[in-house]
C-alpha cells in the first residue's frame, strides 16, 4: 500500500482527533464533578487532628502512651509525639526545649536546663506535635520506592518490609515526624493509631491526655467535633510555607512557636 | 550492657533548640557520592574535548579519562550502598521505581551513562583488543577474545565508521554526564526543608565543581601513572587541561558566590542561622579551605605565566580538596542548621568503631572506596593502554607549536 503526503497528513489528522475527542469528553464528565451534582456534601472521608495547645500542661502522658502503644522504645530518642515547651522572658528572650521528647514530663521550670524564675516569665506555651498527615505529603513524593503512601482517608504510612531506609523522607518532612525506627531500622513516623482509629478507638495519645488537648475526627462528618472546631473556630496549621496542606490543626499558636 | 541509639544518635551533637527526631542522617557516604559521580562527569567531559571538539593536544589523556570515568563510575554505587539502613531492599528501586521522586530517575540516568561509557571505551579501543586477541594465547587471548564481542573487522572502513561512532558517543555523552551530576544536585537542590540546599542554582553549582575536580583528578592522576611507568608527559596536553579548568574554576566562583549573595542579600527568615554557619561554625571549612585553598589560590597559580608541571599538579590536588570540601560543606553544612532554625547539630564522625554501625559510619570504608576506582585503574591498565606515551617529545614540541602558532595568529 502506498500513501501520498495528502493522504498521510489526511489520516494523521483524523487520528489526532479521534484520540483527542473522547479523551476531553472524560474531562467535562469528570465523575467527581458528576457526583457533586447528585450529593453536594463530599463522601471522602479525611481523618484531621486538632491540638488545643491552651489546654496542655506538658505531662508527657501523651508521649508515653504512644512510645507503649507504638511499641517505639522508651529509653531512645525518637518519637511518634511529643511536646515542646516554649517560655518568653520579660525581657523578650524566648527559651525553647523537648527534652527526650518530654517523655518525662515537665516537672521543673528549667527551660534548656536553666533554672528560671517565675516573676522572670511573660508566657509558657506547650505545643504537643504529631506527624501532619499532610494533603501533599512531601514524604510520599520523594519516596524512591514508593514505600511510603497516603490511604483513601488521607494517613500517610509507611511500609517497613519495603522501605530502603534512605532517609530522603526524614529530609524532606518540613516537621521532623519522622525517623528511623530503632526497631526495623526503617522510616517510621506518626499513623494517627491506624490500627486503632480504623476500628472506632481513640489514638492512644489522645486517650492518654487528662486534659483533653488532642481530638481526633473525620474532617467530613459535620457530627465530628474536629469538623466542628476545624469550621467554626480560628485554627492555625505549622510551617504552611512548605504548601504540605498539613491537616493537624492548632489552637493558641503563637508567633515564637517554630 | 551498651545503649542502643537511636540512628544519627551516635554521630550527632546537638545545641540550643533541635527537635526531638532531628539527627545528621545524610552523613559521609552522601559527602563520598556527589564527589565520586562529579569526577565521573569531569573525567567524561574532558576526554570528549578530544573525541568531539578535536583538541589534538587532549590526544594523549582522551582513553585515559575515558577510563578513569569509567573506574570511578563502577564505584559511584557504591556509598549508596553503605548508606542505606536496609541494603536488601535497595532492589526495590528497579522493581517499584516511584518516579515522583528524583532519587528513583537513579536507576535509569546510572545505567543510561554506564552504557555510553562502555560502549564508547570498546570503540576506542576496539583495534588494540582485536590485535591482542588474534596474538594472544592462553586465559589473556581467551579474554581479548571475549572482549572483541565477536568483531574483528578492522579494515579501514570499519575504522572509520567505529571513529564517527565514537564521535557520536562523546557528543551524547556530555549531556549524559552532565545529566547525571546535575542531577545529583537536582535531588539536593529539590529538598526544601533545607535552606543551604533549596536552590534552582544548585545543579549547575554541582555540575562546575563536578568538572573542576573531575578535570583535576585526571591532571593528578595522570602525571602520577605516567611518572610511575616513566613515561614522557607533554607538557601542551597539561596546559590545555589547566585552561579547561581554569574556564570552570571561573563559572563555579561566580556561581556559588551568586548563591552566597543571594542569600545574604535576601536575608530571609533562615539567614541569621545561615551566616553563623558560614561566617563562623563552617567559617574555616567553607571560607579558608574551600573558597580560598580550593578555587581561588588555584585560580591565582594556573593564571599566573609560565605554568610548570609541578603548579598544574598543586593546583590540581588543591582543587580535589576544595571539591571535597565543598561536598562536606554542603552535605553536613545544610542538615547542621536545624529546620526550628533555633539550633545546630554538629557531626562527630565516629572515627574508632566499636559496633557495626559505628564501622560503616567510619572513616575505613570510606577510605577504601575512595582507593578503589585507582585500583580498578591500575586493573584496567593491566588489560588495555591506558597509560601510553601517545606523543613523544617529538610528537610534542610539533602540538605545542601549532598551539604557539595558534596563539601567534590570534595576534
Amino acid at each position: 500500500m502506498s500513501l501520498s503526503r495528502r493522504e498521510l497528513l489526511k489520516m494523521g489528522l483524523l487520528a489526532v482527533c479521534g484520540t483527542v475527542i473522547p479523551l476531553s469528553a472524560l474531562e467535562i464528565l469528570k465523575p467527581e464533578a458528576a457526583a457533586s451534582l447528585i450529593r453536594p456534601y463530599s463522601e471522602h472521608k479525611r481523618w484531621a487532628f486538632v491540638v488545643d495547645t491552651t489546654k496542655c500542661v506538658g505531662c508527657g502522658m501523651c508521649v508515653k502512651a504512644c512510645k507503649l502503644e507504638n511499641e517505639i522504645p522508651f529509653n531512645i530518642d525518637v518519637q511518634r509525639t511529643w511536646v515542646e515547651r516554649y517560655v518568653q522572658l520579660k525581657n523578650g528572650d524566648v527559651l525553647i526545649d523537648s527534652p527526650h521528647g518530654a517523655r518525662n514530663g515537665y516537672i521543673k521550670n528549667d527551660p534548656q536546663g536553666k533554672e528560671i524564675n517565675e516573676a522572670e516569665v511573660a508566657k509558657g506555651i506547650f505545643v504537643p506535635k504529631l506527624c501532619n498527615q499532610c494533603e501533599k505529603p512531601s514524604c510520599v513524593q520523594v519516596c524512591p520506592v514508593g514505600a511510603t503512601y497516603k490511604t483513601s482517608d488521607g494517613v500517610v504510612l509507611v511500609d517497613k518490609g519495603w522501605c530502603i531506609g534512605c532517609g530522603y523522607c526524614i529530609n524532606n518532612c518540613p516537621y521532623l515526624a519522622r525517623f528511623f525506627s530503632p526497631v526495623t531500622n526503617t522510616a517510621d513516623k506518626c499513623t494517627f493509631c491506624y490500627h486503632r482509629i480504623t476500628k472506632g478507638l481513640n489514638t492512644a495519645c489522645m486517650d492518654a491526655c487528662a486534659f483533653g488537648a488532642r481530638k481526633i475526627g473525620m474532617l467530613n462528618d459535620p457530627n465530628s467535633e474536629v469538623a466542628k472546631i476545624i469550621s467554626t473556630e480560628r485554627v492555625s496549621v505549622l510551617k504552611p510555607e512548605y504548601g504540605n496542606e498539613p491537616q493537624v490543626f492548632y489552637i493558641g499558636l503563637d508567633a515564637i512557636v517554630r | 550492657m551498651e545503649e542502643h541509639l537511636a540512628h544519627g544518635a551516635l554521630w550527632t551533637i546537638k545545641e540550643g533548640f533541635t527537635y526531638p527526631n532531628e539527627y545528621i542522617y545524610w552523613t559521609i557516604h552522601i559527602v563520598v557520592y556527589p564527589y565520586i559521580t562529579g569526577l565521573v562527569a569531569g573525567a567524561f567531559v574532558l576526554s570528549s574535548m578530544y573525541h568531539v571538539f578535536g583538541k589534538e593536544e587532549l590526544k594523549p589523556v582522551a582513553k585515559f579519562s575515558l577510563v578513569f570515568s569509567f573506574a570511578l563510575l563502577l564505584m559511584a554505587t557504591s556509598p549508596l550502598m553503605l548508606h542505606l539502613t536496609q541494603v536488601f531492599n535497595s532492589i526495590n528501586m528497579i522493581l517499584t521505581p516511584h518516579f515522583y521522586s528524583a532519587i528513583a530517575a537513579f536507576t535509569v540516568v546510572y545505567l543510561t551513562y554506564m552504557a555510553i561509557v562502555l560502549a564508547e571505551i570498546w570503540f576506542v579501543f576496539r583495534p588494540y583488543i582485536v590485535e591482542q586477541a588474534k596474538e594472544k594465547k592462553g586465559l589473556l587471548g581467551l579474554l581479548y577474545n571475549a572482549m572483541t564481542l565477536g568483531s574483528f573487522d578492522v579494515s579501514e572502513k570499519a575504522l572509520q565508521t567505529d571513529h564517527k561512532i565514537i564521535k557520536i558517543l562523546a557528543a551524547v555523552g556530555i549531556p549524559a554526564a552532565a545529566f547525571l551530576h546535575g542531577y545529583v544536585g537536582f535531588i539536593f537542590g529539590s529538598v526544601k526543608t533545607v535552606p543551604l540546599w533549596k536552590t534552582p542554582l544548585m545543579p549547575f553549582i554541582f555540575l562546575m565543581s563536578a568538572i573542576i575536580s573531575g578535570v583535576s583528578g585526571c591532571i593528578v592522576t595522570y602525571i602520577v601513572g605516567m611518572s610511575l611507568k616513566r613515561n614522557f608527559i607533554c607538557g601542551a596536553s597539561i596546559r590545555s587541561m589547566c585552561k579547561v579548568l581554569v574556564w570552570f574554576l571561573v563559572a563555579a566562583i561566580v556561581l556559588e558566590g551568586i548563591d552566597i549573595i543571594f542569600h545574604a542579600y535576601t536575608a530571609e527568615e533562615f539567614w541569621s542561622i545561615m551566616s553563623e554557619l558560614l561566617f563562623q561554625r563552617f567559617a574555616f571549612k567553607m571560607l579558608v579551605v574551600q573558597w580560598l585553598i580550593g578555587m581561588i589560590l588555584p585560580l591565582i597559580l594556573l593564571l599566573l605565566p609560565r605554568l610548570s608541571m609541578l603548579r598544574a599538579f598543586i593546583s590540581a590536588t588543591l582543587v580535589l580538596i576544595g571539591v571535597f570540601t565543598m561536598r562536606w560543606d554542603v552535605v553536613i553544612g545544610g542538615q547542621s542548621m536545624s529546620k526550628s532554625l533555633a539550633g545546630f547539630l554538629t557531626y562527630d564522625m565516629p572515627i574508632i568503631p566499636h559496633n557495626m554501625e559505628s564501622f560503616l559510619e567510619g572513616p575505613i570504608p570510606i577510605t577504601v572506596l575512595l582507593i578503589m576506582p585507582l585500583v580498578l585503574l591500575f586493573i584496567f591498565n593491566k588489560v588495555l593502554p591506558v597509560f601510553t606515551e601517545v606523543f613523544n617529545e617529538e610528537d610534542c614540541g610539533f602540538t605545542e607549536g601549532l598551539l604557539s602558532g595558534k596563539d601567534h595568529a590570534k595576534h
